[in-house]
């Protein structure tokens, strides 16, 4: 176990209340293992990402419960949430790094991206000024970028988009970190720089041996990447399992719906059919009672679903659903 | 560099800063070279000879030449009043970066201290400060920064809350970076812009506070030919050698708006809205 989650909470005071970002959330990620966190916007992924690094913005976000238990190269455990900002400081960019869904709003506008990665280089390994310069070179040479030299000496608002991601990921890399996390690295990116972009993961995380953290909304991406998936709404962890069996027989009628609602391709003879989940995602000031997903779910029963909050139940074969109809519905979900 | 140069000169303001301030600094560096006296030099046939042939700019009271000690002046006027703002805009930009860096109490105690401070009115807290310390030219650069570092505080302050907002900032706490190092290498090249805006226009200040303390003789002491200094000995022979008082007052107001000008045109030439 590299990265286990248990219990956390996450609570943001907002004028009009407070909201249940994060509710009770618990996953783990393996070594070397990909998990791709699925989810509308506000379902509480991007959050959950946060914490783990400790970048959840206070005031007004506050982790109100929960441990995040990371297991460090030297074999010791730390619960990044009560370590000290000295080990923190240690543990990030150094054995956890973070890819941002801006690349080009995450790099600082007044460095060339050269200087940017030598600093960020010398920022756990000492060498000198130089040194990391070259290096930073070599890197952007690796990332298949042309003209390594010329471009170290660019400014951010100078390159594309899909350059800038790659030198993020370039930046999170330095240090050969065991996890990586990103925070929907491809969905500011066009659609064929995104397949670049993915393959650069992949083709890192082959050469470290890393596990990847991927947040994202996008269930293609999810399809060519993960090992496994957990599914999020109104800050619930709802289904999570192995990426094929979650995509071949989902569980959970909000996977289901969300399996559905992709795209494809479609013959002259079969008509266009476009389905969508109703409604919209409660609002995480006041969430549903019962089964969040009660009010937008074809399968809910009165009585039952408004009712009673279904436990996380464990299927057996590495999968499990929030879903308090789950025997009744089986098969007919999709 | 040289683009933002290209740029300063295609504003019209800017264009004439720069200009007038070529000129205030060839005369700090190459003053002594010009004066065509020794600004001590007395010349007791030539007291309070009008501006002519044998003094350009007429003598004083000792009959020592005015444009040699208002060459020689400057020295002592520009180049303090812009160590004073800019160790007052420094201190500003540090505590205010810090105090949006750190925000909730800490926020809260460096802003609230600004705010007390900046309840007394910049004069009269450089007067105090100054005649605190005992006057003289480093006590009086001294009260100036002082007085300038709550301003430039709260400026920065604001525009830092803006950067602690951005992406890179997360990014660099996501990188493992210390919080010293977010403020001064991550935050501050950000901000500093528009801090350096205001830096500019407030050298004019600069040049005036100094010269006002001077001539309270709380600056710089005789026979320093300190432009403020100038002014208030010549005061009392108003009437009789006008241009004792008129020659100095004009360099003072002259050099002002020459940063006056170069701070306008500075704000056009880095504003990022326009095209780079």
């Amino acid at each position: 176990m590299l990265l286990s989650i248990n219990d956390l909470s996450v609570r943001f005071a907002t004028a009009a209340g407070t909201a249940d970002a994060v509710a009770s959330l618990s996953f783990a990620i393996e070594e070397g293992e990909t998990l791709a966190i699925v989810g509308e916007s506000g379902s509480g992924k991007s959050v959950s990402a946060l914490a783990i690094m400790g970048l959840v913005p206070n005031p007004p976000g506050r982790v109100t419960s929960g441990q995040i238990v990371f297991r460090r190269r030297n074999g010791s455990t730390e619960d990044l949430l009560r370590a000290s900002s000295a080990r923190l400081r240690d543990i990030r960019g150094n054995e956890i790094a973070m890819v941002f869904q801006e690349p080009l709003a995450a790099l600082s506008p007044v460095f060339t991206i050269g200087e940017q990665i030598a600093e960020s280089l010398r920022l756990h390994q000492r060498k000198s000024h130089a040194d990391a310069m070259r290096m930073a070179v070599r890197m952007l040479g690796s990332l298949g970028i042309s003209e390594p030299e010329m471009r170290a000496r660019s400014y951010p608002h100078q390159i594309s988009g899909g350059m800038a991601q790659r030198v993020m990921i370039a930046m999170a890399m330095a240090c050969r970190p065991r996890l990586l996390i990103a925070d929907e690295p491809t969905t500011a990116l066009d659609v064929t720089i995104q397949a670049e972009i993915l393959s650069l993961i992949r083709q890192m995380k082959e050469e470290t041996g890393m596990a990847v953290l991927f947040i994202t909304h996008n269930l293609g991406v999810v399809a060519q990447i993960a090992d496994r998936v957990a599914v999020m709404y109104a800050g619930r962890l709802v289904e999570e399992g192995p990426t094929k069996q979650i995509f071949s027989s989902p569980r959970m009628p909000y996977t289901s719906g969300l399996l559905a609602s992709v795209p494809r391709l479609v013959t002259d003879d079969s008509p266009l059919v476009l389905s969508a989940i109703p409604g919209e995602p409660p609002s995480p000031l006041a969430h549903p009672r019962g089964c969040a997903f009660h009010p937008r779910c074809r399968y809910a029963v009165k009585g039952l679903c408004d009712t009673t909050p279904p436990p996380l139940r464990d299927l057996g074969n590495g999968q499990a659903a929030r879903c308090l109809r789950i025997d009744e519905i089986v098969g007919g979900a999709t | 560099m040289t683009d933002l140069l290209r740029r300063l000169f295609r504003t019209r303001q800017g264009a004439f800063g720069v200009s007038i301030l070529m000129i205030v600094t060839l005369i700090c560096l190459l003053g002594p070279a010009l004066a065509p006296y020794s600004p001590d030099r007395m010349d007791f046939l030539g007291r309070f000879a009008a501006p002519g042939v044998r003094h350009w700019l007429g003598a004083d009271q000792f009959g020592r030449d005015e444009l040699s000690r208002l060459l020689y002046g400057a020295r002592d006027t520009v180049p303090a009043a812009l160590l004073a703002t800019l160790a007052g805009t420094l201190v500003g930009a540090v505590l205010g970066t810090l105090s949006a860096y750190a925000g909730g109490s800490w926020d809260e105690a460096i802003m609230r201290t600004i705010d007390a401070v900046m309840a007394i009115p910049g004069l009269l807290l450089a007067l105090l400060i100054a005649s605190t310390l005992g006057g003289g030219e480093q006590s009086a650069l001294l009260a100036i920064a002082i007085a300038f570092a709550p301003g430039m505080a709260r400026i920065t302050r604001s525009v830092a809350l803006a950067a602690r907002q951005e992406e890179y900032v997360a990014a660099a706490i996501a990188r493992g970076e210390s919080g010293v190092r977010i403020v001064f290498a991550e935050m501050l090249p950000n901000v500093i812009a528009p801090v350096i805006v205001e830096t500019t226009i407030r050298v004019s200040f600069a040049v005036m506070l100094l010269a006002t303390l001077s001539f309270l003789g709380l600056g710089a002491q005789p026979p320093s030919s300190e432009w403020g200094l100038l002014v208030s000995d010549g005061r009392t022979y108003l009437h009789d050698a006008p241009w004792l008082v008129l020659v100095p007052g004009a360099a003072i107001a002259i050099s002002a708006i020459g940063f006056n000008l170069l701070g306008d045109g500075l704000r056009d030439a880095l504003n990022p809205r326009d095209e780079r």
